[in-house]
């Protein structure tokens, strides 16, 4: 979503993403004129007139689960969002019972929060998991 | 799913002719900024009706039809930018 008319969307697509991507962009390109949209988001810019890099993760209930705003010259970590995605899937999929700590990904250790784990983390949890 | 609509040039702004419409200001002094609401997690996104661009077609695309599926909304400077 961005200020962009759905006009501009279209070229942008049709002359430039689609030669990024096979088929052009699979999702919807949404068009937020005046930045109402964003403004309720808390990403749009009132001084520059845009919208700033804000990327929310919203579960199947509509509740947003995360959320990353950045300003507009460094670009994101889609690896980092898909990442997060993974571990909220996960998290949901166990009904609450496991959680996933710091440099969880997809294959790594994951927790069950409980009484038992109290005071014992450090037993089953390394710090170099932290990081790849 | 999404429903399409005719593109067209120009779209309704503003207040009927000959009638005083409201001003800016007015709106900016009754909403004070720290009223805003916030994003926070755990809690429900606003709902947001927009026009799209979505394989070859205009379409009018409400959050809430995606309840059910997880989604990721992203907001971008714009179009044609190079990051």
């Amino acid at each position: 979503m961005s200020i962009d008319s759905v006009f501009v969307h279209k070229m942008w697509n049709d002359y430039e993403l689609s030669k990024m991507v096979d088929g052009g962009v699979p999702f919807p390109m949404m068009s937020d004129a005046g930045g109402k949209v964003g403004t309720i988001y808390g990403v749009y810019d009132d001084d520059a007139g845009v919208e700033t890099r804000g990327r929310f993760i919203i579960d199947p209930d509509g509740v947003v689960q995360g959320f990353e705003v950045l300003t507009p010259p460094v670009g994101r970590n889609v690896s980092e969002s898909l990442r997060q995605i993974q571990a909220f899937q996960l998290v949901r999929e166990s009904k609450g019972t496991e959680a996933t700590p710091s440099g969880w990904k997809p294959g790594k250790l994951t927790l069950k929060p409980g009484v038992d784990l109290v005071g014992k983390v450090w037993e089953v949890w390394k710090t170099d998991m932290a990081f790849d | 799913m999404p429903e399409e609509f005719k593109p067209g040039c120009a779209r309704p702004t503003g207040g009927p002719v000959g009638e005083t419409a409201k001003t800016e200001d007015t709106r900016q002094e009754t909403k004070p900024k720290e009223t805003r609401p916030m994003i926070q997690v755990g809690k429900k996104a606003p709902d947001f009706s927009a026009p799209a661009y979505l394989n070859g077609k205009f379409v009018n695309v409400n959050l809430s039809e995606y309840l059910g599926k997880w989604v990721v909304l992203c907001f971008y400077p714009g179009d044609f930018t190079f990051v």
